[in-house]
């Protein structure tokens, strides 16, 4: 089977809606991510037992299985009780969930390496604990962990085509849809392919920039 | 040109790191079986000078002659072109060095850091380098760490452990780089009086960078004062110690002998 | 009732077989490509450093996914053959994730302490000598958390090949939910204990290693605060530290 520059060129229209998709899916995703992964941070550092560790549990549970079954469990077994979402919610949850239990242990470390001196800088000021979080701590520790954000946004990119599973139209799934009409797969998988590249790369390259400006802090 | 009485030979070696010269035509050189110390202040280039024989560092222009051969360039088609990595395997085999961080290798106990190189090297079989080592560990009185890690070892165990493993690949140049200055004060007796023995019972070549003046009057047959990438003083031991002619070198030995 | 229980565990669990085969054989191309392409990448040969900077930059930058659909339904067209499934399976895995793996076997060699090269070096030992006998045992012990996590992220991974049929865990759940519908939380409760306990086993399994490594180099394993360290470079997308 020879490159058909023609079926290329029919199949960029709609893998181009199918990036725009991906595009929204990761930025709404990693928004949840980052947020969330904040809250499982600081309620690590919760001074009740309980909540620490229930979640740590959870965090550790997460990250350990894989992404897909959580996809399924939210698609397919969460409107068993009630709960139902479309499959782009359903793809923003997932994704957001599974990469906030990354994002959580990266300002964990982020908070870890804020000098203890700040801490007991913040105490013989008397400043209040929520204060010390949000005028001392944070501000520290999130600039230090731009980069590392940034590099799991990029990761997060590249696995929302699993989402097909469940039928968000991505541009994989835009690129199968393509390839059952034409029974040709090779020019709108490799566009495919390529479209990520095109995505990809810079962006790494973006974040390594950004790493190097945040290593001069 | 050639000059075949002395062991090691700087002809005119220039060293820059990006625009700071280091060694600005440096000449000198030492005779066969000659014990050289290079003192003077900290970044003056004595480390450069033994690292460039070790050929860690490449010269920007000069030569160095290591017994009668061309350490820096390899003939080639009638003429000298810069040495090629197996040429410089070839030479290196002449020279060890013994460094200020020890740099023993931690996935090898002391008998393998010590075998290694004659095996791998030289050559030797395991037999061989195992009874090479055996030897050189008893001379640096270590005969009951054969098996242990670096890391089991104190600094001043590590570094004899270090010139034992210099030493079994027989070298005619053995480089000092500031052997003592990570040790401990108290280990640092048990180091020197090995080396001033390995120093009086074979005839090995040693250019030695210390700030230990007490041991570089006791063994060294000539040393240098280094200043700003030049020799601006050499003589005996006894002359430089006592006597020396220059103002900087007096300035510079006040200061080392108050501190002491 | 009960029956349908045993029925789902029994369906589910002959997918193990090959969820293990999966990871394990993705595992072993991984670990070769790895090593391969990462002192490739050390290479004093630009042409060697170029091509495997290629291979790292294109799987790193395209979607794991996407490489599993093109191997398994452009190349058989371009080829004329099809691959086996599970087999189509393990090669993508073992190239995509021995891509990272390659940056983690350049970042340890690169972090072996310089003077270990210089003590090498001045010892006469050959460029090869001083790279297997002297600072790749040493940097072993460094992979041995990175690894970790991305073995962990190859199992995870193991699930897309239920995209192609290779008769996995989550394939074996998936054709059990139409019928099945009302016993869900059975079904996907299995699935993830299953890969929870793989996940904790690889974690075992290299927690060993590295301990038995950092006695070998006698280094005291700082365990705990190693695992943790936020990588910049190669982002640690796994967990399974139970």
């Amino acid at each position: 089977m020879n490159w058909d520059w023609e079926n290329a060129r029919d199949s960029i229209p709609l893998l181009l809606q199918g990036l725009l998709v991906t595009v929204e899916l990761t930025l709404l995703g990693s928004l949840v991510a980052y947020v969330l992964g904040l809250v499982f941070a600081l309620l690590r550092r919760s001074r009740i037992p309980v909540v620490s560790q229930a979640v740590f549990l959870l965090v550790e549970f997460v990250r350990s299985t894989p992404l897909l079954i959580q996809v399924f469990v939210i698609f397919y077994l969460l409107p068993e009780v009630g709960i139902r979402f479309n499959a782009f919610t359903t793809g923003v949850i997932a994704l957001g969930l599974h990469y906030a239990t990354y994002t959580s242990e990266v300002y964990r470390a982020g908070i870890e390496a804020v000098p203890k001196g700040q801490w007991e800088a913040a105490t013989a000021l008397s400043l209040p604990r929520g204060r010390t979080w949000t005028g001392i701590i944070l501000p520290q520790a999130v600039p230090r962990v731009l980069p590392a954000l940034g590099n799991y946004m990029i990761s997060m990119f590249k696995e929302t085509p699993l989402l097909l599973a469940i039928g968000v139209l991505d541009v994989l799934n835009q690129a199968k849809e393509q390839a059952a009409v034409t029974f040709r797969a090779i020019e709108p998988y490799t566009l495919a392919g390529l479209l990520f590249l095109l995505i990809s790369l810079p962006s790494s390259i973006l974040v390594r920039r950004l790493e190097r400006r945040v290593g001069q802090l | 040109m050639s000059d075949s009485s002395s062991m090691i030979r700087f002809d005119g070696v220039v060293k820059r790191f990006g625009d700071h010269v280091v060694l600005r035509e440096l000449d000198f050189s030492v005779a066969p079986g000659e014990f050289v110390t290079l003192i003077g202040p900290s970044g003056s280039g004595k480390t450069t000078i033994l690292r460039l024989l070790m050929t860690l560092e490449h010269v920007n222009e000069g030569r160095i002659h290591v017994g009668g051969e061309c350490l820096t360039h390899m003939p080639k088609g009638g003429k000298l072109v810069p040495a090629n990595e197996k040429y410089l395997r070839r030479m290196r085999k002449r020279i060890g060095m013994v460094f200020q961080q020890f740099n023993l290798f931690p996935n090898m106990t002391v008998l393998q850091n010590i075998t290694e190189a004659p095996i791998r090297a030289l050559g030797l079989s395991k037999g061989e380098a195992e009874a090479r080592a055996v030897d050189l560990l008893d001379m640096v009185g270590l005969t009951d760490k054969t098996t242990a890690r670096p890391s089991q070892l104190s600094g001043g165990q590590q570094q004899r452990v270090a010139i034992a493993r210099a030493l079994a690949m027989r070298p005619e140049v053995l480089l000092l780089d500031e052997v003592t200055s990570a040790l401990d004060p108290e280990l640092v007796a048990g180091v020197l009086k090995v080396l001033k023995e390995i120093a009086s019972t074979t005839d090995i070549t040693f250019l030695c960078v210390t700030h230990e003046m007490q041991f570089a009057r006791d063994v060294s047959d000539r040393v240098m004062m280094f200043d700003q990438g030049q020799v601006i003083e050499e003589a005996s031991p006894e002359k430089l110690f006592t006597q020396p002619d220059h103002e900087r070198t007096r300035a510079f030995l006040h200061a080392v002998l108050d501190r002491a | 009732m009960s029956g349908d229980y045993s029925y789902i565990f029994s369906s589910i669990l002959s997918g193990l077989d090959a969820t293990i085969e999966a990871t394990l054989g993705g595992i072993a191309l991984t670990i070769v490509l790895s090593f391969v392409a990462g002192l490739a990448m050390l290479s004093s040969s630009r042409w060697v450093r170029f091509v495997s900077r290629v291979y790292v930059e294109a799987f790193r930058g395209t979607s794991e996914v996407v490489q599993l659909f093109w191997l398994f339904f452009v190349l058989p067209a371009l080829v004329g053959f099809k691959l086996i499934p599970l087999f189509a399976g393990i090669i993508v895995l073992g190239l995509n994730h021995g891509a990272y793996g390659a940056e983690i076997v350049r970042g340890a060699v690169q972090s072996v302490p310089k003077a270990q090269r210089e003590g090498a070096i001045a010892l006469s030992l050959s460029p090869f000598q001083r790279m297997f006998r002297v600072l790749l045992p040493q940097a072993v012990v460094e992979m041995y958390p990175p690894f970790n996590n991305l073995f962990i992220q190859l199992l995870k991974s193991t699930a897309l090949l239920s995209f192609i049929s290779a008769g996995e865990i989550t394939e074996k759940g998936e054709l059990l939910r139409p019928v099945y519908g009302s016993k869900l939380v059975f079904i996907y409760g299995v699935e993830l204990v299953w890969y929870l306990l793989l996940a904790v086993l690889i974690t075992v399994v290299m927690r060993f290693l590295e301990r038995r490594g950092a006695r070998r180099l006698g280094r005291e394993p700082a365990v705990r605060k190693r695992r943790r360290r936020v990588s910049q470079k190669v982002p640690d997308t796994t967990g399974a530290g139970l």
